[in-house]
């Protein structure tokens, strides 16, 4: 087989981006792995519309917004293998993967690009208690049942959790003729984004709850009904249970970056996103190894998977042309409401024209100013009427104000949010 | 005089928006922060629209049902019409992207499209 110099790692939104990125910076050798039958990722699950309005300034439905990615990608005449899992990434690079076509594999690139994207938090992880019966699905099951397989997984449905993917099951169980119930949502303020709240709620009736959540399941066989309670500081209030008779059961209860195959390797994760530590070129701790996507964070838009996967396509073309860029990190610290920030770490020395920084926040928070500091040296300032943990934000650092405060001997960037 | 609230839905900000009625026209919006929220605002109250998204049953695809959308927004109270009509659809592979499934679908003067390629069985 031949040996390509750079591995992409999914062939979803973020893995295609990356490869295109590559190509166009001049990598021949180069693959993308892909266990799916298609390329294209869960976009290909994703009917609903509202894709690429920043890159492309129209609103595409899923398959339409990979199908112009995938075309790109064949038309740069990208190599690609589908059905083909990795089953290991070794800390030397080398990619084990198996397929019915070459049988199992070993890869041996000079870098890798990871993109394998995340998946939904089960049943398993949420402590829900309850009888064990069929009819509870992650909604992006459900997703890829009614979309992509065609069947209808209930008729009476109540969903946990108000994630854009829960939001837009609701919607489109309705139009499959099912009944949904409600949204029950553990926090206070909904995971999704408002559109997703107007269009796919409020245009059917479904009433959110917030600061509810599922206390009982009940059915042997099939779901027969879920118990809602309201939640205070955390527990359930007793006395505030109500019972719904349904037989579906959908959760959308957050997203976890999948990465076994980095742990494995010895990829550094962070805490908080569950995906890799990486640096301004979205390079991970193990040099050569990069990652882009809901690998590293997850997203809100797609269209900042692409813009974040571009950016690691082309850092890994400059990694096989230069080397490892051995230059002095200062570490990001997030602050005051900031959970994290990609990158975790910036070498001024290495940060171009500007570094592009992407956080997201713990709470609602209204009328506050996000400011990034290197040191005592004021980086960016900018005033943001409202900030809501369901989306991104989005900040670009200007590379001459991250090297002169480097001079000045800054040891740290602080992403914070002041009053005002 | 009467008010009503919306949020806006043209890009992931979500504007909280007041819209000013007086006798079923609109007097004011506030709460945009560009031309946009202006404009869903007024439309949102007069004579508000939706792009329909959903799938056709393919015959003899490599995919069960092939993805769609009406080419351009309906009316909202059409949704549940244009969905029951395209439930006597069914398409015959190969589907092509873009592909018309249902012209003038519901009496709504609006296409629906395929937004997926779907193959036919046992080919590439």
């Amino acid at each position: 087989m031949d040996q390509p110099q750079l591995v992409i790692i999914g062939g979803g939104p973020a893995g295609l981006a990356a490869a295109i990125a590559a190509r166009e910076a001049g990598v021949q050798d180069l693959l993308v792995l892909e266990r799916d039958a298609e390329l294209g990722g869960i976009l290909n699950q994703c009917i609903h519309n509202g894709f690429g309005l920043h890159t492309f300034q129209q609103e595409l439905t899923g398959p339409e917004y990979a199908a112009r990615f995938i075309d790109r990608a064949k038309a740069l005449g990208i190599p690609y293998k589908l059905n083909t899992m990795v089953l290991d990434l070794a800390a030397d690079k080398t990619v084990t993967a198996m397929n019915r076509t070459d049988g199992l594999f070993q890869l041996h690139p000079q870098a890798v690009v990871l993109a394998m994207g995340c998946r939904e938090r089960p049943r398993g992880a949420l402590n829900i208690p309850g009888t064990r019966p069929a009819g509870i699905f992650t909604a992006g099951t459900a997703q890829r049942l009614v979309n992509i397989e065609g069947y209808l997984p209930g008729r009476r449905v109540v969903i946990l959790g108000s994630g854009d993917i829960g939001l837009i099951m609701a919607r489109r169980m309705t139009l499959e003729g099912a009944k949904v119930l409600c949204v029950a949502e553990l926090m206070p303020y909904s995971g999704g984004l408002k559109r997703n709240i107007v269009q796919c709620l409020d245009d059917f009736g479904i009433p959110l709850k917030l600061s509810h959540t599922v206390v009982d399941i009940q059915g042997t066989r099939r779901v027969e009904g879920v118990t809602i309670a309201r939640v205070e500081d955390g527990r359930p209030v007793p006395g505030s249970e109500e019972h719904y008779a349904c037989d579906t059961l959908l959760l959308s209860c957050g997203l976890l970056p999948e990465n076994e195959l980095s742990r494995a390797a010895g990829v550094a994760l962070g805490p908080v996103t569950g995906g890799p530590l990486v640096n301004e070129s979205l390079e991970t701790s193990l040099p050569g190894v990069f990652a882009a996507g809901n690998v590293l964070h997850v997203h809100d838009l797609v269209d900042y998977v692409s813009e974040e996967a571009a950016a690691a396509g082309a850092h890994a073309a400059a990694y096989l042309r230069t080397g490892a860029q051995d230059a002095p990190a200062l570490p990001v610290r997030a602050e005051n409401g900031v959970r994290y920030t990609v990158p975790a770490a910036v070498r001024p020395a290495c940060a171009g024209d500007a570094v592009t920084l992407r956080f997201r926040v713990g709470g609602v928070y209204r009328n506050k100013t996000v400011a990034v500091y290197a040191g005592d040296a004021c980086l960016v300032r900018r005033k943001r009427p409202v900030l809501a943990p369901g989306e991104m934000e989005t900040l670009r650092l200007p590379g001459e104000k991250l090297r002169a405060a480097a001079r000045a001997g800054a040891a740290d960037i602080t992403v914070t949010l002041e009053e005002g | 005089m009467e008010t009503r609230e919306l949020t806006c839905i043209g890009c992931p900000m979500g504007c909280a928006l007041t819209v000013t009625l007086d006798g079923g026209a609109v007097t004011a919006v506030a709460g945009n922060t560009c031309p946009r929220g202006d404009a869903y605002a007024r439309k949102e109250v007069t004579h508000p629209t939706r792009i329909v998204t959903t799938t056709v049953r393919v015959r003899g695809g490599t995919l069960a049902a092939a993805p769609c959308k009406t080419r351009s927004d309906v009316p909202k109270g059409k949704i549940f019409d244009v969905v029951r009509a395209l439930k006597a659809v069914e398409a015959d592979a190969p589907v092509a992207l873009g592909q018309v499934l249902l012209a003038d679908a519901a009496g709504t003067g609006v296409d629906v499209i395929a937004t997926k390629a779907v193959g036919k069985a046992g080919k590439n």
